[in-house]
């Protein structure tokens, strides 16, 4: 059962409290771009154009695009441990609410907001050579919706084994950090070592940024077809949403 | 469903944490529109039972119902029944109060419109409503409660669960919450349900059940708990205390003794005791002060402990609180 009104305010309340802390904003977006320019820059010095043409830039971009959708989707999803920690989570629980609507409302609050921040990163692809079309900008809006559910939803799991602010080191360098090297972001999976290699196609990031790259380098390296991107996407997500609502329930 | 005349009651409630028995064969029953008051001290099973009426823990066995409906069975009919102030509080500080109230009618499904006003009463009834546009984090403890309550209220419940609602607030919070609460049934048509450690605050209450070690120990209103302790003590001090003790002696069945100036009778009913003492002396009566048994003297005639006093048992009320902690997540 979905109370669109009990979805509808839990989104409300992440959207005010986002805005309301401007500085979160500043610094969310600050990550994703340090990383394209510094590290970017530095790297692009030390690996030459691949045999399609690409420079390192443009091969990285849609990666950091795919790291700023992990970052606040995780971030926003598991301000479900701050909510248990300072109590608020009981006023939820306590409501006669379906915990299916409790949970689709935190994994669209997570959807809304990384997806927004990714966009945000879209606007400076000029700067370093892309120049999408109006048909690969709304391919990437697309991509970038369902990488962003997919990932709000697994921060959901991960935040319901998780009961205190402590936590967060744990989350940030065991989940976050690998899932983020793993993906293909920064380099290509073709190059990694077998058990690396493996362990990336178990990442639901790698095919969102895999996807991305369809779009934005169509001539680009890639790594699986499209459609097996966006099937992978879809599936893992509904899977994740209804494991949230499990794990949810059960009351962990 | 499950028709009766009292609001709340629980059959045989029994609560097990990894053997630990944290609630032990409860059963109590509220009548509909009082302030019922569930008094013991810390680790009692106090906070154990109210999370298993707010559905939020499952009874290892035995039954409660809220408003007729089944906590376990029936838990959403149960939650739209209750309101709830927990003993920490579960507001969102980073939002406004008026967020708070928003946010909560919302989650109850309630009108538009008709939220819109709920909200403006219940402000107006806390002494809320200069600072609604606040975030919550500037609120004092005793402003945040009162907020919890206004919360609590919004979705009109039939049940209105305070966890030691005055916890950690200053004489003065205090008494301003007490102000409130006390008016509740009346004005909000709402039973309240309250934990407390503090035996002045239990007085007010219409009944009351002394819980111990997860067992009900006593049950009545505060009166009849006084009772139990044997009656008021009256102290008399006379021009000639020991000739108006032998006077009194042959008047007035009551154990008399006199000590330090001052004579005492214990065991009586104070308020008919005093007149019938005048009567007797007259003019021999320098002054009269009576003294009526608290609750923390029923507590401690039951279990030989003061209620707010470290005891052998806190090792074990401390373990359960800590079970309990871990368990609350759910």
């Amino acid at each position: 059962m979905i109370e669109l009104k009990v979805v509808y305010v839990i989104v409300m309340r992440e959207l005010i409290k986002f805005f309301r802390e401007k500085s979160k904003l500043v610094s969310t977006m600050a990550r994703p771009l340090i990383w394209l320019f510094f590290v970017g820059m530095g790297m692009s010095r030390l690996v030459p154009q691949d045999i399609t043409g690409t420079d390192y830039m443009r091969f990285l971009f849609p990666g950091i695009i795919g790291m700023t959708i992990l970052f606040s989707a995780i971030f926003s999803s598991i301000s479900i441990i701050w909510d248990k920690e300072f109590g608020f989570l009981k006023e939820i629980l306590v409501a006669p609410v379906s915990r299916f609507s409790i949970v689709l409302g935190k994994a669209l609050s997570g959807t809304l907001l990384s997806s927004l921040q990714a966009m945000l990163i879209m606007i400076v692809s000029p700067l370093i050579g892309i120049y999408p079309e109006m048909g690969q900008i709304a391919g990437s809006v697309l991509v970038i919706i369902v990488l962003s559910f997919c990932i709000s939803a697994l921060g959901i799991i991960i935040a319901s084994f998780y009961e205190s602010l402590e936590s967060f080191s744990m989350i940030m360098n065991f989940i976050v950090m690998p899932m983020f090297f793993l993906s293909g972001a920064m380099y290509p999976l073709k190059k990694l070592p077998l058990v690396l290699k493996y362990a990336a196609t178990l990442n639901p990031l790698t095919y969102g940024i895999d996807g991305l790259r369809h779009i934005l380098i169509p001539h680009g390296m890639l790594d699986f077809p499209f459609y097996l991107d966006i099937f992978v996407l879809l599936s893992t997500s509904a899977v994740f949403l209804f494991l949230s609502t499990y794990v949810f329930e059960r009351g962990k | 469903m499950y028709r009766m005349a009292s609001i709340i009651k629980t059959e045989s409630l029994v609560k097990d944490f990894d053997g630990l028995r944290a609630v032990d064969n409860l059963n109590l029953e509220v009548e509909e529109r009082t302030i019922f008051g569930f008094l013991g001290p810390n680790g009692a099973g106090k906070t154990t039972t109210i999370n298993i009426l707010c559905t939020l823990l499952r009874p290892t066995s035995g039954r409660a119902f809220i408003n007729g409906y089944d906590c376990v069975k029936d838990a959403h009919r149960v939650r739209s029944s209750i309101g709830i102030v927990f003993q920490d509080t579960t507001l969102d500080k980073d939002l406004t109060a008026y967020e708070n109230l928003l946010f909560h009618a919302y989650l109850y499904g309630l009108k538009r419109e008709e939220s819109k006003k709920r909200i403006e009463e219940l402000l107006q009834f806390m002494d809320l409503y200069d600072r609604k546009d606040e975030p919550v984090k500037r609120f004092s403890g005793g402003m945040k409660r009162r907020l919890e309550v206004a919360r609590g209220l919004m979705h009109y419940p039939k049940v209105l669960f305070l966890d030691e609602p005055t916890l950690g607030l200053d004489p003065q919070s205090r008494a301003g919450l007490w102000e409130h609460i006390v008016r509740l049934p009346e004005s909000h048509n709402v039973t309240v349900f309250m934990t407390t450690h503090y035996m002045d605050e239990a007085e007010v209450c219409n009944r009351m059940a002394i819980i111990d070690h997860g067992r009900i120990i006593a049950e009545g209103t505060p009166e009849e708990l006084k009772r139990m302790v044997g009656g008021d003590v009256v102290y008399l001090r006379a021009k000639d205390n020991k000739m108006a003790k032998e006077i009194l002696k042959e008047r007035i069945i009551a154990d008399i003794e006199e000590r330090n100036g001052e004579i005492f009778v214990h065991g009586v009913k104070g308020d008919v005791c005093i007149p019938e003492i005048i009567r007797i002396l007259g003019e021999q009566v320098l002054s009269v002060r009576l003294q009526r048994p608290t609750l923390n003297d029923v507590f401690l005639k039951l279990t030989g402990r003061q209620i707010r006093e470290g005891s052998p048992e806190d090792e074990f009320k401390e373990s359960i609180r800590s079970y309990r902690r871990r368990f609350d997540r759910t």
